[in-house]
Order: C-alpha cells, then sequence, then structure tokens
C-alpha cells in the first residue's frame, strides 16, 4: 500500500478576517497538492480564528456557502479537513470540521463537547453537535473527525473506532498554559495532549493525527505541537511549537493491520457490555428502572441509586429485583 | 525544548545564588520568552501600530519588559522613558541607563518633580492642592508619582506613536500593591502572569544585567523604600503562597497544613480579596439592551479596530 502523505498546516488564523484565512487555505492547499499530500489537515476554526465572542454570528457559513464550495474545488485531487462556524437552518452556531472530497463538502462534524470553564466560554456562543460518525475517505480508509475537547471524553474515540475509523483527526485552538517547569515539554497543555493522542492511538491502534494552530487571539497564545501518531502509540512526527508551517508526514497505512492483528484490542472489544452498563448506570442516574438487558422498564420507578452498595456483588437477579422494589 | 533553565544556572559572580527560585515557581523561561515577546509583536500588529514605550525605573519589572520589547520590535521601536522624583536613588537612574545602553534603544528623561511638587507642594510653598497638600503622606505622594508618570507614558504615546506597555508583575497585582490609573495603566502587559520569583527567572534568562536582579525590589517612593520591607514579606515566600492559594486553589486548611502561618495567609487573603476592584474594569450600571462587558462581547482586537 502506497503510504498516505499527511499535510499538517500548523497556521495562525486572523481573528475574524475570514477573506484573509480562507486565502491562506487556498495557497496550502496549492502546496500540499505540489508536495503529492493525500490528506491536508487544518486547525480548529482555521477560516475564522477561535475567540470570535460576538463576532461568531458575523463569521458564520452554511454548509452549501459558494466559498466553502470553491475550497473543496480547490482541494480536488486531495481530502481535506477544514474548520468554520457553521449556521444550521434554524440559526444555532457549531463549531464545525468539514470533509472536503471530489470537489464537494463531503461531511461535516459539528463539536460536540463545548468547554465552558475556565478560559473557556464556547457554550455561550455555540451549539453542541449530536453525532459522533466516522466517514469513509476517498482514499479507501475510514476518517474519524473530532475537535479539540471533543477528544478530553473518551466516548468520542473510541466510539470513532467502534464506528471503522482507521485515522483519528483531531483538529484543535489549544491554548498552551502552564509553563511549569517540571512538565516533561514545558507546558502543561502540550503535555497532556501527547498523552492524549499516543494513548487514543495506541488504544484503538489507529493513526492519530492532532492538528493544532499557533498565533494568538487577545491575551491567548496557541502552541502547534502538532503530532501524527502511529497505531501502535509511537510518535511519527511532532511539530514545533509556536511555529508557523505546514509539515509532510507518511503514514504506512498498512500500519493498522499489522498492528491490529498483533494486538487485537479492536477485535476484543466488548461494546455490548459497555452499552448494558452505561444504561444501567444513566437509569440509576435518573432514577429509572431497569431489566437485565438494561433496557429501562415502563412504569416503575426505581428507589434512590444504593451508592454505598457494591454492585459487583449483587447478580443481576437480584439487583433488578432490589430495583423494581 | 530544551532543558529548562533554574536559579543554579545563574550563580552570578560566585557571590551566591542571584535569587531564590522556590521549585513550584520555576517555568520554561524559554517559552515563557517566546510567548511573551510574541504577545508584544501581536498587540502592537493588531493594533497597528510598530512602537512601543514604557517607563524604565531602574527595576527588574521594567527591565525584563524592556528586553522583551526590544526582542520583538527591535530597539529603534522602543523607548524608555525615565521618570525619576527628586528623592529617587541615584542607582535608579543609573540602572535604566544601563538597560538603554545594553539595548541601544530609545530614551528620555522627564523629571516629574515639578509635577509632583506642583500639586502638594515644596519646602514651605503650597501647590494646587493648596496648604492642606503640604502634609500628604508617603501614599498620597506615591500614588501621584505614579499618575504622573502614567501621565506622561499617555503622552509620550502620542509623540512617539507607540503602545504603552505594561510592567506589572502578577505577585503585586494580586495583593493590589500598584496605583490604579498609575503604574497598572497600559496598553497591554506582557509579564502580568509572571509571579515576582518567575519574572527574575525571565530576566536571568533574556539577560537583564545582574546589578538589576539582585538589588532589593523597591517602588522607590521615599529614600530607601523597599518593598518586602514595607510589606513585611519576602517574595519567594509570598509568591509560593499566591501559587498555592490562587494558581492550585489550595484551602486556607491545606496551606496551613503545608507550614505557612495561618495569619500569613488571612492577611494575603485579604490583601487579594480588597483589592479584586483594581483588577477589573469599573462596573456600569446594566440599562440598555446590550452592555459592554455584559452582553456586548467583542474582541479587543476585532477587524477594523487597527488604527490603519
Amino acid at each position: 500500500m502506497q503510504p498516505l502523505r499527511i499535510a499538517l498546516v500548523q497556521m495562525a488564523p486572523r481573528l475574524g478576517l475570514v477573506e484573509e484565512n480562507l486565502a491562506l487555505h487556498h495557497e496550502m492547499l496549492g502546496r500540499a497538492r505540489e508536495a503529492g499530500a493525500g490528506l491536508v489537515v487544518f486547525p480548529e476554526l482555521g477560516l475564522t480564528g477561535y475567540l470570535l465572542q460576538d463576532l461568531a454570528a458575523e463569521v458564520s457559513m452554511r454548509r452549501d456557502d459558494p466559498r466553502l464550495t470553491e475550497l473543496a474545488a480547490s482541494a480536488a485531487g486531495l481530502s481535506a479537513v477544514v474548520s468554520f462556524v457553521e449556521e444550521s437552518d434554524d440559526h444555532r452556531l457549531f463549531i464545525a470540521a468539514a470533509l472536503l472530497e471530489e470537489g464537494s463538502v463531503r461531511f461535516v462534524h459539528r463539536k460536540l463537547f463545548l468547554p465552558t470553564y475556565g478560559l473557556f466560554d464556547e457554550r455561550r456562543f455555540f451549539a453542541a453537535g449530536e453525532v459522533v460518525r466516522a466517514v469513509d475517505s476517498r482514499l479507501g480508509i475510514r476518517i474519524g473527525i473530532a475537535i479539540c475537547e471533543d477528544f478530553w471524553h473518551m466516548a468520542v474515540p473510541e466510539t470513532l473506532a467502534m464506528d471503522g475509523a482507521q485515522v483519528l483527526v483531531n483538529i484543535s485552538a489549544s491554548p498552551g498554559r502552564d509553563l511549569a517547569a517540571i512538565n516533561e515539554v514545558g507546558l502543561g497543555t502540550a503535555g497532556s495532549w501527547r498523552n492524549l493522542m499516543r494513548t487514543y492511538a495506541q488504544l484503538t491502534t489507529s493513526f492519530a493525527i492532532f492538528c493544532n494552530r499557533v498565533g494568538m487571539d487577545e491575551t491567548i497564545s496557541f502552541w502547534g505541537g502538532s503530532e501524527v501518531i502511529a497505531p501502535s502509540g509511537d510518535a511519527l512526527f511532532s511539530a514545533p511549537f509556536f511555529d508557523e508551517g505546514l509539515f509532510l508526514v507518511d503514514a504506512e497505512l498498512g500500519d493498522v493491520r499489522r498492528e491490529r492483528v498483533a494486538l487485537p484490542l479492536l477485535r476484543d472489544e466488548r461494546p455490548e457490555l459497555h452499552l448494558r452498563e452505561l444504561r444501567r448506570i444513566l437509569a440509576e442516574r435518573t432514577q429509572m428502572s431497569v431489566d437485565d438487558a438494561g433496557e429501562p422498564v415502563p412504569g416503575v420507578e426505581a428507589g434512590p441509586p444504593k451508592g454505598a452498595s457494591p454492585a459487583a456483588d449483587a447478580s443481576p437477579a437480584r439487583r433488578s429485583e432490589r430495583r423494581v422494589r | 525544548m530544551s532543558r529548562v533553565p533554574g536559579a543554579e544556572d545563574f550563580p552570578g559572580n560566585g557571590t551566591g545564588p542571584l535569587f531564590e527560585l522556590p521549585p513550584e515557581l520555576a517555568i520554561d523561561a524559554g517559552i515563557a520568552r517566546r510567548v511573551t515577546v510574541d504577545f508584544i509583536r501581536n498587540q502592537l500588529r493588531q493594533a497597528g501600530f510598530e512602537r512601543t514605550l514604557l517607563g524604565l525605573s531602574g527595576g527588574i519589572d521594567s527591565a525584563l519588559v524592556a528586553f522583551l520589547a526590544a526582542e520583538a520590535v527591535g530597539p529603534d521601536n522602543l523607548l524608555c522613558v525615565l521618570m525619576p522624583y527628586r528623592t529617587s536613588s541615584d542607582s535608579s537612574v543609573s540602572d535604566a541607563r544601563l538597560v538603554v545602553e545594553t539595548l541601544g534603544c530609545g530614551d528620555a528623561l522627564v523629571d516629574i518633580s515639578p509635577m509632583v511638587d506642583g500639586y502638594f507642594g515644596a519646602a514651605a510653598d503650597p501647590g494646587a492642592a493648596g496648604g492642606e497638600g503640604l502634609g500628604a503622606g508617603p501614599v498620597r505622594r506615591g500614588n501621584l508619582m505614579a499618575r504622573m508618570r502614567m501621565a506622561v507614558l499617555y503622552d509620550r504615546s502620542v509623540t512617539w506613536g507607540g503602545l504603552v506597555a505594561g510592567t506589572g508583575n502578577k505577585t503585586e497585582s494580586l495583593i493590589g500593591y500598584t496605583t490604579l490609573f498609575g503604574d497598572s495603566a497600559c496598553a497591554f502587559n506582557p509579564i502580568g502572569d509572571l509571579y515576582k520569583s518567575q519574572v527574575r527567572q525571565v530576566a536571568a534568562f533574556v539577560g537583564v544585567p545582574e546589578s538589576i536582579i539582585r538589588k532589593a525590589p523597591s517602588a522607590d517612593l521615599w529614600p530607601g523604600q523597599t518593598d518586602e520591607a514595607e510589606a513585611g514579606f519576602s517574595y519567594p515566600e509570598l509568591d509560593r503562597l499566591l501559587f498555592w492559594m490562587v494558581d492550585k486553589r489550595r484551602t486556607d486548611e491545606e496551606l496551613v497544613a503545608m507550614g505557612f502561618p495561618i495569619a500569613e495567609v488571612e492577611r494575603v487573603k485579604r490583601l487579594v480579596a480588597t483589592s479584586e476592584f483594581k483588577r477589573q474594569v469599573p462596573p456600569v450600571a446594566k440599562l440598555g439592551p446590550r452592555t459592554t462587558g455584559v452582553d456586548y462581547l467583542y474582541p479587543r482586537r476585532r477587524p477594523g479596530s487597527a488604527r490603519r
């Protein structure tokens, strides 16, 4: 199998200046094509900048916006992940990532988890996506696309892998902070992201691509450090911190098969077990009764969850009995 | 990333460590330098300026900002304004001059004595404040000096065509050891999230002269004044306490268990709480449908905000 050449565009979007950012996207797509790339990845909100606040509604685009169509045309012959503020028909605003292929917008992922704590305030300005799906690519692989905070929730990379993704793509606008010298790489955020991406690549035996922006919005510096991690969990490439650049990384897609044969973690996954227990946990949280399959029992209200009683000791029969009591 | 420099990397001239650096406050000085230099460059570019200026006191904070600004925009685009009062120590001016000479940046000297004396009066001659002003104590006098320096800087920002860079550190901001609309007034502040101990670390890293790093921090509002004697704390200890209290969210009980004296914890907590107003923009009574800072929220550097 021909290696896939991945182009990571570690760019500094200009805040609110869509035309300038579009021009840079067109230029980078051209350069990536000349360099023989198959997949080009741009960072979160690369078309708009990150710290938009009330500007979000002024830079939003519909999925069929001619500017996106033009960008897709410019990406012909490539697969490109670009990110923008999507406005839906009912005027909700989403942080979105589009997969551009064969001259059109093939797929749009809407950011699922909107951090609204610490220095983040996303939920104030954006709606959260509802769907997590992998997508078939013209590259002959399935791709799982996620945006920044989505990967601080294990269910997202897990679900994407279960849905058949062999390549996980996380695009980010991660603000650098926590400069404590005891951190391995001098920047707390960077250390965390390195751990996450290596772990996800290894646990899902997939390629994990991290494309993080650089530059500054207001007081926040974005640290870059984009990476490609092999299905073994080893880093194939780590971009420098804070520097703009177009970085090319060759990935042997055959490594996915090799790794999954040698380390059949996905084969051994037990989604039905996970689902059953999640249903039980959800039911306990909402104080609904469930049967042994984890299905809610209509019309029966359970007592408060018995947090202190160790569930593992109770047989399924006794547990459900207790719950319908 | 390269190895992280610590205090032991800056031993000085065989006369003991250059400064005391509590281990939990050690940062990657290379990253701090990169981020703050980029920050200065970005703040200026986004506002449509190439030049910056600052008040250079001879102390470590403004010396560090001068070094970072010179790196960000080049010494030709940096103006350091020396603004001594007649009681300022000679070493303040000579240390400031050392920074200017080292960097090769622009400089100006403005003696603020007539401005301050013109208000409070001098000797037995009353100033604009009338006879009462002659008896003004050091706090009033210090605040006016800081505000006169601010007024000079903002006037010079017009003639120089640059933005005023702030030089206050995180320690003094958190405990409120600043003058509102005085030394805290600026267009942007590259070092406002660095504790004093971290300012020392970065200053040593970027090559601020050793004499400036070594000398006791002082607002130089009266002869012989030092911050630590005036406030009754040592910076490394205060920085540690603030770090665990603010950044690491430790409770009073936890801080005491870590070895901080309860009286010190309570005193510093009070300083932080009573100075909250100094760290925020003044509140506006909410009346209309859209109010700045409440539900009219735009990036300061939004498209079209640059002066040209």
